[in-house]
């Protein structure tokens, strides 16, 4: 093995996982270097799950390999064990028990002695605003507070790599940001975090690298600025003061950016990528399309322009925005 | 702001000492979800009282000299039927996160299911306990004494628990725990009334005696009657242990291994 293997947190080669005639995934290669955030973004159903549930051995690959610091997810899965963590999308916490009994069962299974589990327990329900939920019952705990003691149980021994599967879905802005706050503590102080997320702007937030899977591959991969950048040179959005003029306008955008322009969810609103290879450069170009809309007479309420936002990214990479900002969980 | 890790201890817990971590777990949640001793304190009450005021003065023409024939059979009968809970609760608990987290921990993998059995045992024991404290009320005399009564409760508990194991690997073979809790019955309720838990089989017809004498839960009553009643025999108490550790060499590994495959 190479000594660059080692420096990568997961390093998985072809991965295939079917369920029945569904292939969950679909010949997966993935690097993600250790101390860093590293989102995968998909819609539901891109396998993003099925992904965690093999790296963090808890399903067997029907096909490739897998290895997390260098050890085979199969072959040395008890290796991977003492490594890792798992926030699964679903409550890993126990309903029944109270928040501070879920955190001391944890950490006595992690073989803290029972007094030395009390500590890090209290410890940790302090440091994520937990004190005062500790006693009760977790079912009766809000959406947020339940996700922070999720997370909580998976730090109780500091893994060197933490799977966060769809850390906040379901939560309100509030909550989420608590927990945004959360994992970039957490990877501060040196662990790896594989986040999952269906929302672009959480990648965005949080991840410093990006791998975009869809159907079970990953479609593309990089840092936020080389995914933004793959996607086109920039891109314009325009909102018309008159919704009925829509369909001449894009026309117009078309010829100008050389690229597809497309509708947004604003009655009134466009917007498009300029095409990398378009003579003139980017900002250039935009300016000559405001000119291009103003003599076929059409008015314009707003025009921007800038680099792409990662939803733009995705509307490149699978053309199809919808699937991606509109799930639920 | 303070440091979310800390170093980690020694090593993660051994086999026993996370199956005992998960045995404390069940007991928690009796704490916490006291209802869940419904089938506990509901099965036992239930069958001592009716069985015996329902059929006792027809069977043996009075009740109290039913109940003398009876209350060992109600008590294994009764404890038998809780451990059909066990298979519920861990289909139950597969179908949450919960379990994904811990077979993602460096711990000794069969040891969640493990310790929700030791734990079990502690139900089935308060079954025993309620069906004989009710006997004893209801005018039931041992004759064996207290070292029968412990002996035959020591027993069945012994076999339910091996019996649990059957109830794990369905636990884990079908999807849901009401089809645990359906199929379970539809299992039990022959094998608990085609026996001598009742009435003495020679008065069932000849093929069906043969079933009721051959029913492990007949040896199992018969053994329980013995201790209690102070005539049984060594012959028969290991007989019944056999059984049991018969029931566990096949079932515990088959659970082991379709947990640890399960997905």
């Amino acid at each position: 093995m190479t000594s660059s293997a080692t420096d990568l947190a997961v390093q998985a080669r072809g991965l295939v996982k079917t369920f029945g005639r569904q292939r969950a995934v679909d010949g997966l290669d993935i690097d993600i270097p250790a101390g860093i955030v590293h989102g995968v973004l998909g819609p539901n159903g891109a396998g993003k799950t099925t992904l965690i549930r093999m790296l963090a051995t808890l399903l067997r690959p029907d096909a490739g390999t897998a290895r997390v610091f260098g050890h085979d997810v199969v072959r040395e899965a008890e290796a991977v064990r003492r490594r890792i963590s798992l926030t699964g999308q679903f409550a890993s916490v126990d309903e029944d028990l109270t928040a501070r009994e879920n955190l001391v069962l944890l950490a006595r299974l992690h073989g803290h002695t029972s007094g030395a589990a009390r500590r890090r327990a209290d410890e940790l329900l302090e440091g994520f605003g937990l004190t005062e939920a500790a006693g009760r019952l977790t079912r009766q705990l809000s959406g947020g507070m339940r996700r922070r003691l999720d997370i909580a149980a998976s730090i109780l021994v500091r893994p060197d790599l933490l799977f966060l599967d769809e850390p906040t879905t379901g939560l309100d802005p509030r909550s989420r940001s608590h927990v945004w706050d959360l994992v970039r503590r957490i990877v501060a102080e040196g662990t790896t975090v594989l986040l999952t997320t269906q929302y672009l702007d959480e990648a965005d937030q949080l991840a410093h690298r990006i791998a975009v899977v869809d159907h079970g591959r990953v479609i593309a991969s990089g840092t936020r600025g080389e995914l933004k950048a793959s996607a086109g040179a920039g891109g314009v959005r325009v909102r018309l003061s008159d919704p009925g003029q829509r369909d001449k306008a894009r026309a117009v955008l078309t010829t100008v950016l050389g690229a597809p322009v497309h509708p947004d969810d604003d009655p009134a609103g466009l917007r498009g990528q300029i095409a990398a290879d378009r003579p003139g450069g980017s900002a250039g170009i935009a300016v000559e399309a405001l000119a291009h809309l103003a003599r076929a007479g059409i008015e314009v309420s707003d025009f921007s322009y800038g680099r792409p936002s990662l939803d733009e990214v995705f509307l490149a990479l699978t053309g199809n925005p919808a699937e991606l900002t509109e799930a639920t969980a | 702001m303070t440091t979310l890790a800390a170093p980690p201890p020694g090593g993660p817990a051994g086999p026993v000492a996370a199956s005992i971590t998960f045995a404390w777990r069940s007991l928690l949640k009796i704490k916490h979800v006291p209802e869940q001793l419904g089938d506990v304190i509901g099965i036992p009450v239930l069958f001592t009282l009716l069985f015996t005021y329902l059929f006792g003065g027809a069977v043996s023409g009075s009740t109290h000299q039913y109940l003398q024939y009876l209350l060992p059979g109600t008590l294994a009968l009764a404890v038998v039927f809780v451990t059909v809970y066990s298979g519920v609760t861990l289909n139950r608990d597969l179908t949450t996160g919960t379990f994904d987290r811990y077979r993602s921990m460096p711990i000794w993998r069969p040891a969640p299911v493990v310790g929700a059995l030791i734990g079990d045992l502690g139900r089935y024991l308060l079954a025993a306990g309620l069906v004989v404290g009710l006997g004893f009320a209801m005018g039931y005399r041992a004759h064996g004494g207290a070292p029968g009564v412990l002996a035959a409760v020591a027993l069945v508990t012994l076999f339910a628990s091996a019996l649990s194991w059957t109830w794990t690997t369905l636990g884990l073979v079908l999807r849901t725990p009401t089809a645990v809790m359906n199929l379970g019955f539809v299992v039990l309720f022959p094998l608990t009334f085609v026996s001598n838990v009742f009435v003495a089989p020679r008065t069932m017809p000849a093929w069906l005696r043969d079933v009721a004498d051959a029913n492990p839960i007949s040896h199992l009553v018969t053994t329980a009657r013995a201790l209690m009643n102070g005539t049984a025999t060594s012959h028969q108490v290991l007989g019944v242990i056999a059984t049991s550790a018969a029931i566990t060499i096949v079932f515990a590994p088959l659970t082991t291994v379709l947990y640890q495959r399960r997905q």
